[in-house]
């Protein structure tokens, strides 16, 4: 039976609200959001740079605002994006060329570099302290 | 567009609540989606509390029931209740596949059921596939071939150029993987999706095929192939066990080796 009246528009079936996390596109998304922290970050190193080429005075200021806890925080945010990212890149690299990408690569690929990214971030941080010489 | 909330006449209002049956053995409860285009209200969730004795294994023997018993107004599609025909696509405790194939033992806790995802909805759980069908239209989905068929026989393939297509043919076009697809939410307008692209593939891939040049050039676009960003989803969703994210990784390679 049709209605005299326009019909009213159909509603959006629910989507992100719903869709069960996976490993694979928590991984992904999480991909995404290291990288645009990454781009954020890049503020950082352009500072960085141009008080190291201001000389001894200005990269001294640059190290005591660094030394921060706020400024540990974001080297410390910084850090675990670019590591992340980097790891995340290669899985996208071997994508790319065709390899892993059966599911169960997808896991296996995915849990081998949540291993990894841990270990090398905390490799940096206790070499950045000297814990490790 | 990235939409991450639902817009106001998609948010889901409180439903109702339908209680277990006077001497029910094996209690499941069910809470599935509605929406009726016919009154002004937004979509709701019910609850259907059904005992498993009287009702098959599978979830959609479960919404059979439930339409057969309790409520005749609750709409969906089915037809062969065997995974081949895809009509029973849903989302089906957070991940889309079909009803007809999905155990109700194997969910813990309620058994949410809601339509496939981000779809314009016709009815409760039946949504609008215009769209879709009209996308897997766009990569023509037939054999096109410029020499003329064999007079005595049928193009043959070699057994090797024959299981080039396996993993591909079983597709049943059933949306469960376009639907599991974030950028295909964000970009259904433009980017194919998928379910799509595997079919698209399905064709580049087939020996008999002469229009892998054509087919290439259509998909080698920003949105139509590029959109795909390996989140895998797809594959996870599958309930054919296919890959369609192999069939893109496969087909953005010789997008890409036959530019050199």
């Amino acid at each position: 039976m049709s209605s005299p009246d326009a019909p009213k528009p159909r509603p959006r079936s629910p989507h992100l609200q719903i869709y069960k996390p996976q490993l694979s596109s928590v991984l992904s998304i999480t991909h995404r959001a290291s990288g645009v922290g990454l781009t954020l970050g890049a503020v950082v190193f352009v500072v960085w740079l141009v008080a190291l080429a201001g000389g001894q005075d200005s990269y001294n200021t640059f190290l005591s605002y660094a030394h921060t806890i706020i400024g540990q925080i974001i080297l410390f945010g910084l850090s675990c994006a670019l590591i992340y990212h980097y790891c995340c890149g290669i899985r996208h690299l071997l994508w790319d060329a065709g390899y892993c990408l059966d599911i169960k690569d997808v896991y296996k690929t995915g849990y081998i570099m949540l291993a990894i990214v841990p270990c090398l971030i905390a490799f940096v941080w206790l070499k950045a302290y000297g814990v490790i010489p | 567009m990235v939409e991450f909330l639902l817009p106001k006449n998609s948010k889901i209002i409180a439903g109702t609540e339908h209680p277990a049956p006077r001497d029910c053995k094996r209690p499941r409860t069910f809470k599935i989606y509605r929406f009726s285009p016919d009154d002004d209200k937004n979509p709701r969730v019910d609850t259907y509390t059904i005992d498993l004795d009287q009702c098959g294994p599978m979830v959609l023997d479960a919404l059979i029931h439930i339409k057969n018993t309790i409520d005749s107004t609750l709409t969906f599609r089915r037809s062969c209740r065997e995974g081949v025909c895809g009509s029973c696509a849903m989302n089906i405790d957070g991940t889309n596949t079909l009803a007809c194939t999905k155990p109700i033992a194997n969910i813990s806790g309620p058994v949410k059921v809601y339509p496939l995802p981000h779809m314009n909805v016709v009815k409760d759980l039946v949504p609008d596939m215009t769209e879709a069908y009209a996308q897997y239209a766009v990569v023509e989905p037939w054999l096109k071939s410029e020499t003329p068929p064999p007079s005595d026989r049928e193009r043959l393939q070699t057994p090797q150029d024959r299981a080039k297509l396996d993993g591909l043919y079983e597709c049943i076009l059933c949306f469960c993987c376009s639907a599991s697809c974030p950028s295909y939410w964000w970009n259904s307008d433009r980017y194919l999706g998928p379910a799509t692209l595997l079919q698209a593939y399905r064709w580049i891939a087939d020996s008999r095929d002469e229009a892998t040049g054509d087919r290439l050039d259509a998909l080698h676009d920003p949105f139509r192939l590029y959109r795909c960003h390996t989140i895998m989803n797809c594959t996870n969703t599958c309930p054919k066990g296919l890959n369609p994210a192999k069939a893109i990784a496969e087909t953005k390679k010789l997008v890409f080796f036959r530019q050199e």
